[in-house]
């Protein structure tokens, strides 16, 4: 185990506390740079979502982690992103123009919703986001002239400095990476500066953070709109990912994604972002794999067991039936929330340190290390 | 003029009067002290004054200008910050995170600066860092820079509220019962660095206690309030000799 000693006020604030972080992160990006050459077209994919999601999930946090003001209404943003680039492409505005534009956009109507959301606490603040998701995606059925209603918008595959970039191509891969490596960046920059800590003062403590000379409502905009502005990035990068887009793309289902990707991930850091992002990508396979084969494993067992073939047959198509009922996604995700929030409240990030530390402190590791211990309640008074 | 004063100042909660017309003035530089029973409406003035309460009718005069109105967050930037009877930390966050909030007034830099980290911010932030480990140093808290603040013990939590305070270097500081919840030693502790505070870094107190030894030994002046009056202020052996304020302590 490695003992940091901190000789200088430089060592609380450098991204990279010691050389062993260099290291693993310059191997995770080397791997993520050679990746495209290696992977199959399905993965590679795969990563690209895992880049987008990773981008809104950063997002998100900012706004729920650090900030501690909930949001369902993050695919709203999103598709505020996709449908801007989708719309300035109709009249060959540039990707970069139209990339930034779009950020900025969806950065000021982020900061709108943010002011009516200043006088609203925890599930009633879910409830006005939520409401805002439905009216966006109302509007964007509605609003035929600009969003093409439910028909929806075809996007082009994106031009840069000249160069055609297919959806499919490692330098769309890139830029996604890209986006991801500087928007994790920039928060991080932002969270080890007094931006950063006024939200988490906000989150822990609102009356305190005011005594402190926080302007609640004033850094609460700002985080909507920082939260927001790069969710609309990613929504770029999501249209030109799908190539197509329109409003049943973006709906509260999508929104409980993002929600999922921090939960699982874990709240308190930006690794949670992009744990919470494999594992949202990596899980909808995995779903189609089980619904397609697991009637045949079942009926193979069943039949190993002893069961008559009739019967067999009959389990298999009893659990056919099963799989491919309508809402069981939605159903397996609600699963999933509960028990991570249950018996896993850090995320799969907090299991990782959890990990990490077991074998750091071979064979002293405690449980009672991540135990958060409640000394005594808060008073709920001057909220 | 006096350097910190409330004229006449009220606060009715429909038809409780929890602070009744009080007036009472701070000078720079001292220790004074608000006494008074439970519900006399100490905490209420303190809340009046950091405007988390509006106050129904008075004037709140801070080196004469009038902060009666002025929003909660600029009342720091004035240069007034306080403790809390509860503790209101920031929980999840490590001691140092929580008292470089305490710096947030003295924070200038632009939001796309921080995103982009730039020269200044760095610079700026070990500023922050090297006023912070000041207090730490004033306040013996640097066994517990880095730990986080939900795994921190009732005492010590009491001293890092004291430090994040401290950490904005305010002019006027309002304690809300420092001492409550801590033992004999801790109490001692905290006697000491108030009188330090007063006389090594000249910050004005004024402080809301329950404790008779503290105030005996640290206050200038006391007042005693019961039912959101002023019974008495004074010095602290008077204003104990009262006859109003042995009547409101022990019944008449």
């Amino acid at each position: 185990m490695r003992f940091l000693f901190k000789t200088d006020y430089e060592d609380d604030i450098r991204l990279f506390p010691h050389s062993g972080y260099v290291v693993s992160y310059g191997l995770l990006l080397a791997i993520l740079l050679i990746a495209p050459y290696v992977l199959s077209s399905y993965l590679m994919s795969q990563l690209v979502f895992v880049c987008i999601y990773a981008t809104v999930g950063v997002a998100l946090l900012i706004l729920t982690g650090f900030t501690g003001q909930a949001s369902l209404g993050h695919a709203a943003f999103l598709a505020i992103g996709a449908y801007t680039a989708a719309y300035l492409q109709k009249y060959n505005v540039p990707f970069p123009v139209y990339f930034l534009a779009a950020g900025v956009l969806t950065g000021c109507i982020g900061a709108l919703v943010g002011f009516p959301a200043l006088r609203l606490q925890g599930i009633y603040l879910v409830i006005a986001t939520i409401s805002f998701a439905f009216i966006v995606e109302e509007i964007l059925a509605r609003w035929e002239s600009v969003t093409n209603g439910n028909e929806g918008l075809r996007v082009k595959a994106l031009s840069l400095l000249g160069v055609t970039v297919s959806r499919d191509s490692p330098t769309f891969y890139f830029l996604c990476l890209a986006v991801l490596v500087l928007t994790i960046v920039g928060t991080l920059n932002l969270l080890r500066s007094p931006t950063g800590r006024a939200f988490v003062a906000i989150r822990d403590s609102e009356t305190a953070a005011r005594s402190m000379g926080v302007n609640v409502a004033l850094y609460k905009v700002k985080s909507f709109a920082i939260s927001a502005a790069i969710t609309g990035f990613a929504g770029v990068l999501f249209a030109h990912k799908l190539s197509f887009i329109s409003p049943e793309m973006f709906t509260l289902q999508l929104s409980i994604e993002f929600i999922i990707v921090i939960l699982i991930g874990g709240t308190f850091s930006l690794h949670g972002a992009v744990l919470g992002a494999i594992f949202i990508v990596m899980i909808d396979p995995f779903l189609t794999y089980l619904k397609d084969d697991m009637p045949g494993i079942i009926a193979g067992i069943a039949a190993a067991l002893g069961a008559g073939t009739a019967t067999a047959g009959n389990i298999q198509s009893k659990v056919a039936a099963f799989a491919s009922l309508n809402g069981l996604k939605g159903a397996i995700y609600g699963v999933i929330i509960m028990l991570f929030v249950l018996f896993e409240p850090l995320g799969l990030y907090g299991r990782w340190l959890k990990i990490k530390l077991f074998f750091q402190l071979f064979p002293l590791y405690k449980r009672a290390t991540f135990k958060r211990q409640k000394i005594y309640v808060k008073s709920e008074r001057n909220r | 003029m006096s350097y910190f004063r409330a004229e006449n100042l009220s606060l009715h909660f429909g038809g409780l009067k929890a602070v009744d017309a009080v007036s009472f003035a701070v000078e720079r530089g001292e220790i004074l002290s608000i006494i008074g029973p439970n519900g006399a409406g100490k905490s209420s003035i303190f809340n009046l004054v950091s405007r988390i309460y509006r106050p129904t009718s008075g004037r709140i005069l801070f080196e004469d200008q009038d902060i009666t109105e002025q929003p909660p967050y600029d009342i720091a930037r004035l240069g007034i910050a306080r403790t809390f009877q509860n503790i209101e930390l920031f929980e999840n966050a490590t001691v140092l995170s929580n008292l470089l909030v305490g710096r947030h007034r003295h924070c200038t830099t632009q939001l796309w600066q921080e995103l982009l980290f730039l020269p200044s911010v760095r610079a700026n932030e070990k500023l922050h860092r090297r006023r912070v480990e000041q207090v730490i140093e004033f306040l013996d808290l640097e066994p517990y820079r880095d730990k986080l603040i939900s795994g921190l013990p009732y005492g010590v939590r009491k001293v890092i509220e004291l430090a994040r305070a401290l950490c904005s270097e305010p002019k006027l500081i309002l304690l809300d019962e420092p001492s409550s919840g801590l033992n004999v030693e801790e109490t001692d502790d905290m006697s000491f660095w108030i009188r330090d505070m007063k006389s090594e870094l000249g910050v004005t107190v004024l402080m809301v206690e329950h404790d008779m030894s503290l105030v005996n030994r640290v206050s200038d002046r006391v007042i005693a309030l019961n039912y959101g009056r002023v019974l008495a202020m004074g010095s602290p052996s008077e204003v104990q000799q009262h006859p109003d304020v042995i009547a409101a302590y022990l019944g008449a």
